[in-house]
């Protein structure tokens, strides 16, 4: 693989992520326990929204085969989609999806952080101002993990199930592989090795759920293909809806 | 839910130098919530520099009743208003 196409793989990787999350919690609109909740997770999708919009816009520019953001977000399939499994599982309840943003914005704000000083300009650009963002994603997590664990017994024992239900999708978070070795080698590396993001993750994730009164699942199989386009069948269903208005009506707009 | 999520009044100053200023109500759980919802709510068009939230309860307000006992004696005592002074032209900012 040359180097221009593992910084598109690498760029639809973030970028994914942070589409498919966002789509997601689109899905809380109008259905969040409370109206401030409601607007709080929309905001949270639109952050994320507007860093998949820079990501796949760059990754379309490297490609250099004339795609641009909505060519990418909406006429590829599930098999071309290399975000990780966590962010696509279903939202579950306030709790599952409390859970996830505590473990997806743990993770983006170690890998933005890391990211600004990337060698690649764009990417250090988009990371910086999304570290921001994400900050605020996971303090907003964190507080309701706390609220929430250290809430009530059905509160507890519902911020427990969360957990159960997103840890299998955590180790793949952290998977380096030829792709992530190769961009990060050398002096002036241009991605993160996803792997040394795991021990700051945990320390930061660890407190949280102490202070909460909870317990990390251990023993959990993991589960993982996201990157190599290997999709659970939740992707399929989640991409319907994304894409189903610009794939009837193409170049539509508003 | 919201039955049991108490009301909190948000106030925002827009920029420095500015007072805060009352600009709404949400529902939280407490205050550190209220803050955030606050910032979620009323300043996600970067509307702020800084933001309080002061529980609705704490709030001690004039009743309508009261209006004609409370202001109207203001109103006709014209000479608590500086507006016998000469201002001179060149002073802009009084």
């Amino acid at each position: 693989m040359s180097e221009q196409s593992q910084l598109v793989e690498y760029a639809l990787r973030l970028g994914d992520d942070a589409l498919v999350l966002a789509q997601r919690l689109g899905e809380w609109v109008a259905r969040a326990p409370e109206l401030e909740e409601d607007v709080a997770m929309a905001n949270v999708a639109l952050d994320l929204l507007g860093q998949a919009r820079a990501l796949l816009t760059y990754a379309g520019e490297v490609e250099g085969a004339g795609r641009d953001e909505d060519a990418l977000a909406y006429w590829r399939d599930d098999r071309d989609f290399r975000n990780a499994l966590l962010v696509e599982a279903p939202g579950g309840d306030f709790a599952v999806t409390t859970a996830r943003q505590l473990v997806f914005a743990a993770y983006q704000y170690e890998l933005y952080e890391r990211l600004r000083s990337s060698a690649d300009q764009t990417l250090a650009a988009i990371a910086g101002k999304a570290v921001k963002e994400v900050h605020y994603h996971r303090d907003h997590a964190t507080q309701w993990v706390l609220r929430l664990g250290d809430g009530t017994e059905e509160s507890h024992r519902r911020m427990r199930a969360g957990l159960d239900t997103v840890w299998p999708y955590v180790d793949e978070l952290f998977d380096a592989d030829d792709l992530t070795a190769a961009l990060s080698a050398g002096t002036a590396p241009i991605a993160v090795d996803p792997a040394e993001l795991r021990d700051p993750w945990q320390a930061y994730v660890g407190a949280v759920l102490a202070e909460a009164g909870l317990e990390p699942p251990d023993d959990v199989p993991a589960r993982r293909g996201g990157r190599q386009g290997l999709h659970t069948e939740h992707l399929g269903h989640l991409l319907a809806e994304l894409q189903h208005l610009h794939r009837s009506h193409p170049g539509a707009t508003w | 839910m919201s039955a049991e999520w108490p009301l909190w009044e948000v106030f925002v100053r827009a920029r420095r130098g500015l007072s805060h200023v009352h600009v709404g109500s949400l529902h939280a759980p407490d205050a550190e919530m209220a803050l955030r919802n606050a910032r979620d709510v009323y300043t996600r068009r970067n509307e702020g520099v800084s933001i309080w939230v002061v529980p609705s309860e704490r709030i001690t307000a004039s009743s309508p009743e009261e209006k004609d006992a409370f202001f109207d004696p203001a109103a006709d005592k014209v000479y608590r208003h500086p507006t016998f002074y000469e201002v001179p032209a060149e002073v802009k900012h009084l």
